[in-house]
């Protein structure tokens, strides 16, 4: 390989790097439009020398009631997350440590429940959340984040229980460890990496998620997805507020995205590329 | 599920009938929960979605409910609307699929090879799927596409050319872009995953047998990424299909349905006229819809799922 011509690295170069610039072009426009006035963010002039400003962050952190969508994106995406774990983690341990014959079955039908489209239900979920007093509220919405994981959150740990050595347990328990010391002390703590990056790929799919919380959520319960659909509206006009609201709540995500890259791709894919 | 070895098919033969059934019983209430909570999630609101749609039942007017038959599903397939609108969902489905394949292929080739700086680049580059739907769709509709102060209005206008309406005149299209550029972040996640797990010595046996370029493409890259392609195609199938936020946020489904799919129709039905009967009526069609379109996407590529 060192053998490669300098010139062949330089095209590879400048072809590799251009295609990925232009493709994330619209992520880096908005990160410079936040720094820019309003005036400068419509003006051609001001499109990439520009004198930055940091007031659309002080506009947008400075309205009361961001903080409270930040809150509620996190306080949501966290508890939909924990709960998925909770109920996902021993049915995943069962069906790959435990196989019977329905295993097969049982995987491929949590795998289906993801084919119904949200919007089939519509109907009959805003009629329930209204007799029950679920509309925008956390709860309703930490429920349907909760069914819309679930059945990644199984698979995937399941794709990774399926790389330890069922021997590790087998021993385990010949040596008359029951069920929970096969959890504390041997699973657990082998489960570290499967565990987090399956929190992780839940957490982005809630913070992400906006059919139900655009339409289920109006002050209360709304996440950082539906209040940036409030932008849309004539307030859409600040380009330059939007950019700050935009990057301010893309961040965290693209951040996580970025670090756990490549774990994610088992779940994503329900285990089927790794 | 046939993956037992002979070891532990013997092990449990020769394990005692109780401990059989207490270890089916262990698996039983532990797979339970997962199985009951997605169980009543699938089976519940189905059950309502189907029984409302055979009503005349409006939010805003109760009174006048009654049972009317099939007169919903008439009213749909009589009226255009429910054509155009399964129209525009197959046509995003199959526009962005076509376009995140195609360009995310193109994609994982040039990033595939070594160049500085090449690990940042392939972690860029899958940066538009972490981007949320109504963010992405706003920031082009207004950043990018708008029609007066848009950056590709300024590039046009530097060269001589009129800006252009981009959402009333090419609406899907312009939310195909949209949604395919976040997609696009996803092929290349996927499929680079893939590509990098192919064996390099493969490729440079290949080159030094004297195959050009193109025949490794064809001959060995290509098959190797066959299965991830069909996973990928499967999963944005899926989520495409309900395709919401980004029509929200943009076109409002305008002009007319030309940017209407199935769920922002029924969006329309439901929470905007409240027509819990109709919008129910295009529910059902919807799951009917998806259910077919997964049976076959699961034929095809369940395969490729590890069990």
């Amino acid at each position: 390989m060192s053998s490669r011509p300098l010139f062949s690295v330089g095209i590879n170069f400048i072809v590799g790097w251009g295609a990925v610039l232009l493709l994330v072009f619209p992520i880096i426009w908005m990160l410079l439009t936040s720094f820019k006035t309003e005036i400068d963010a419509i003006s051609p002039e001001a499109s990439l020398i520009f004198q930055p400003t940091l007031d659309n962050y002080r506009a947008v952190l400075g309205r009361s009631n961001y903080w409270m969508f930040a809150l509620n994106s996190v306080g949501i995406s966290a508890a939909a997350t924990f709960l998925a774990l909770l109920i996902g983690f021993p049915a995943a341990y069962s069906m790959a440590f435990h196989p019977t014959e329905r295993t097969k079955g049982t995987l491929l039908w949590l795998l289906s429940t993801k084919m119904m489209p949200p919007v089939g239900v519509l109907v009959p979920i805003y009629i329930l959340f209204k007799d029950m007093s679920l509309i925008d509220t956390h709860l309703g919405l930490i429920l349907l984040f909760l069914v819309a994981n679930l059945p990644i959150v199984v698979w995937m740990l399941y794709s990774f229980f399926k790389d330890i050595p069922r021997d590790i347990l087998e021993a385990a328990r010949i040596d008359g460890a029951g069920l929970w010391e096969e959890f504390r002390f041997i699973l657990l703590p082998l489960s570290g990496p499967a565990i987090s990056s399956t929190a992780l790929l839940s957490i982005i799919l809630c913070w992400n998620e906006a059919f139900w919380s655009i339409n289920l959520s109006t002050t209360k319960a709304a996440t950082l997805a539906a209040f940036i659909a409030t932008y849309s509206a004539p307030q859409g006009l600040f380009w330059a507020k939007l950019s700050a609201a935009a990057v301010l709540a893309v961040a965290p995500v693209l951040i996580m995205g970025w670090v756990g890259q490549r774990h994610l791709v088992r779940g994503l894919t329900f285990g089927a590329v790794k | 599920m046939n993956t037992a070895t002979p070891a532990s098919q013997l092990a449990n033969s020769i394990a005692a009938p109780s401990a059989d059934n207490d270890r089916s019983f262990r698996n039983t209430y532990l797979i339970a929960p997962s199985v009951a909570v997605l169980l009543v999630w699938i089976s519940v609101p189905t059950i309502m979605t189907f029984w409302f749609s055979f009503q005349h039942y409006n939010l805003v007017n109760t009174a006048g409910r009654e049972f009317v038959g099939l007169d919903n599903y008439i009213y749909f397939f009589s009226s255009s609307s429910l054509a155009i609108a399964a129209f525009n969902s197959v046509l995003i489905v199959v526009g962005v699929v076509v376009l995140t394949i195609g360009i995310g292929i193109g994609l994982v080739l040039l990033l595939d090879i070594e160049f500085p700086g090449s690990s940042f680049a392939r972690v860029l580059a899958i940066s538009p799927f972490f981007i949320m739907p109504t963010v992405a769709a706003l920031i082009w509709k207004n950043l990018l596409l708008d029609p007066v102060n848009g950056l590709f209005t300024t590039i046009l206008r530097a060269v001589g050319l009129p800006g252009v309406d981009w959402f009333g005149v090419f609406p899907l299209m312009s939310i195909i872009t949209i949604i395919a550029w976040q997609w696009v972040g996803f092929s290349v996640l996927i499929l680079l995953t893939a590509l990098q797990s192919l064996d390099r010595e493969l490729k440079e046996a290949a080159a030094m047998d004297g195959a050009g370029s193109f025949a490794i493409f064809r001959f060995i890259i290509l098959p190797h990424l066959a299965r991830p392609i069909g996973i990928v195609v499967m999963i944005e199938t899926i989520f495409l299909l309900s395709v919401f936020a980004e029509i929200f946020v943009t076109t409002s489904g305008g002009p007319g349905l030309a940017s209407t799919n199935l769920s922002f129709l029924i969006y329309v039905q439901a929470l905007l006229r409240f027509d819990v009967g109709l919008a129910s009526a295009g529910g059902v069609i919807s799951i009917i819809l998806a259910n077919v379109v997964a049976y076959f996407l699961a034929k095809a590529v369940s395969r490729s799922l590890e069990i």
